[in-house]
């Protein structure tokens, strides 16, 4: 009934290409989250514009992110586009997915974040003679960003783990793509996995801890 | 100068100023008191142009403030205010705290900026606190910091709604003194307060707002010795 042999040597002489794979995994993880945290601000600006339209751009993005499945927004980025004659390589489509989704779900958080803080923090800096915009940027922004730290670093895990789903367009150089190969390859199915699940694992323990002593560094009050 | 010329103010329905005319000349101190709700820091709101108004004028240095043409920034660094509620931006400290506007809207560099914080706050007694976050200050230091940040800007006129009001009894003192100082040094103030004694000592002129109307205005000896409205009587012996 159990007759699978372990074979971890064989496995483990497979590390250094799965190590590059998880480089590449945190780059899309890293970008998708930088360009998301700006879409997502520009989104939860967009969300409190007098202009309509602008605001039913931005809740339209944010109610898709977040109520269809990552799998379909990936998906779209690749295969959706596609059909307009847009042929993006996978590791863009995955980026885009992902920063997609980054972007809706942390403009959900921003707006939350917002209610913390109160109208007079604008007023104060208004009538130092500071623009919406300046009032915008220096007062509100920094304080939004703290009140939202945590989920932002929730949404960081999440675009990690989210980057196994780019094996559904071809996606072959991140962690979990360089570990279907190294399988198809070797079938050491168990512990191949086994191993991809640690490093994941360790990437999102590291990203909480690293968000916890950038958090005591940068927030001092 | 501030020349405020039959000011309406509504809020909705609610008529909140009805006709307002008061001029303040440079080097004015003028408090006005009054029940709640009788449009005190609604008045101050529209002076800046915080708010818009219905009818009549606000007119600063002979710029009309709710003209469509005024650029309420740059307007905005002519006149300070400090609110009754503590509006320290509680992400930066003391000094950074004063030295944001100067930066962003002044265009100062750092040095410079840091310079005339530095002088302001030590002007109210904050010299010591420059890298606190404003949340290990009392109230009466953040609302002194509050007041060095509104000077930061070197402005002509300083508004304050209030500022005491929700302090703790024992911090009031020295919030006040640090309006009578500015008040010595010759800034032009008009003070919302509920402080009878502070109103009565440092001001040259004392108005009375009851319902939106400024029922009466005259000097303090005036308004305290020998109020010539009915309604101010009620208000004086209320609060005595
Ligand atoms: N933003 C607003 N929206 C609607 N009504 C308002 C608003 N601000 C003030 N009001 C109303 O306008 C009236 C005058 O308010 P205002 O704050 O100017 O009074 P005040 O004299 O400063 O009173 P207090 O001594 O309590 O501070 C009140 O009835 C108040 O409820
Ligand atoms: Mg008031």
């Amino acid at each position: 009934m159990f007759d699978y042999t372990f074979q971890w040597s064989q496995a483990m002489a497979r590390l250094p290409q799965m190590l590059d794979g998880a480089a590449t995994t945190m780059e899309v993880a890293i970008l998708s989250m930088l360009i998301g945290i700006v879409l997502a601000i520009v989104l939860t600006v967009l969300r409190r514009s007098p202009v309509a339209p602008l605001r039913a751009i931005a809740r339209t993005w944010v109610e898709i992110a977040r109520n269809t499945p990552a799998l379909f927004q990936i998906y779209m980025a690749h295969f959706g586009i596609a059909s307009f004659g847009i042929h993006l390589s996978p590791f863009t489509s995955l980026l885009i997915g992902i920063t997609f989704n980054n972007a809706g779900y942390l403009a959900e958080n921003f707006r939350g974040a917002l209610k913390a803080i109160p109208d007079t923090q604008i007023r104060a800096g208004r009538s130092l003679g500071m623009s919406e915009m300046q009032a915008f940027r220096h007062i509100v922004l920094p304080q939004m960003l703290r009140v939202a730290f945590l989920p932002m670093t929730n949404q960081m895990v999440w675009a990690v783990l989210m980057t196994s789903l780019g094996v559904t367009v071809g996606m072959n150089s991140d962690l979990y793509g360089v570990t279907q190969d190294l399988n198809a390859l070797t079938f050491r199915t168990f512990e191949l996995f086994a191993i991809a699940g640690v490093i994941f694992y360790l990437i999102t323990k590291l990203i909480t801890l690293g968000a916890r002593l950038l958090a005591a560094r940068l927030f001092r009050y | 100068m501030i020349e405020i010329q039959s000011l309406h103010k509504s809020f909705g329905p609610l008529e909140v100023l009805k006709g307002i005319d008061l001029t303040v000349n440079k080097g004015e101190v003028v408090t006005i008191i009054g029940g709640s709700g009788s449009g005190k820091s609604t008045l101050l709101t529209c002076i800046n142009g915080l708010e818009p108004i219905a009818s009549g004028k606000v007119i600063v240095d002979g710029i009309e403030v709710h003209a469509k043409s005024t650029n309420l920034n740059t307007l905005r660094q002519k006149i300070g205010i400090v609110f009754q509620q503590w509006n320290a931006f509680p992400h930066l400290t003391v000094l950074e705290n004063v030295t944001l506007a100067p930066r962003k809207v002044l265009g100062l560099s750092k040095a410079e900026a840091e310079a005339i914080g530095e002088k302001q706050l030590s002007h109210v007694g904050l010299g010591a606190k420059l890298s606190t976050y404003p949340t290990m200050l009392s109230g009466g230091q953040q609302q002194r910091m509050a007041i060095a940040r509104a000077l930061a800007m070197s402005p002509d006129y300083m508004l304050f709604d209030e500022v005491t009001s929700a302090l703790d009894p024992q911090l009031v003192g020295e919030v006040l003194e640090t309006l009578k100082m500015l008040a010595e040094e010759g800034m032009t103030m008009i003070c919302v307060t509920h402080e009878m004694a502070f109103a009565r000592d440092v001001s040259h002129r004392v108005a009375y707002f009851h319902r939106g109307v400024m029922a009466e205005i005259g000097a303090p000896e005036q308004i305290f010795g020998d109020p010539q409205h009915e309604e101010t009587r009620k208000f004086l012996a209320s609060v005595r």
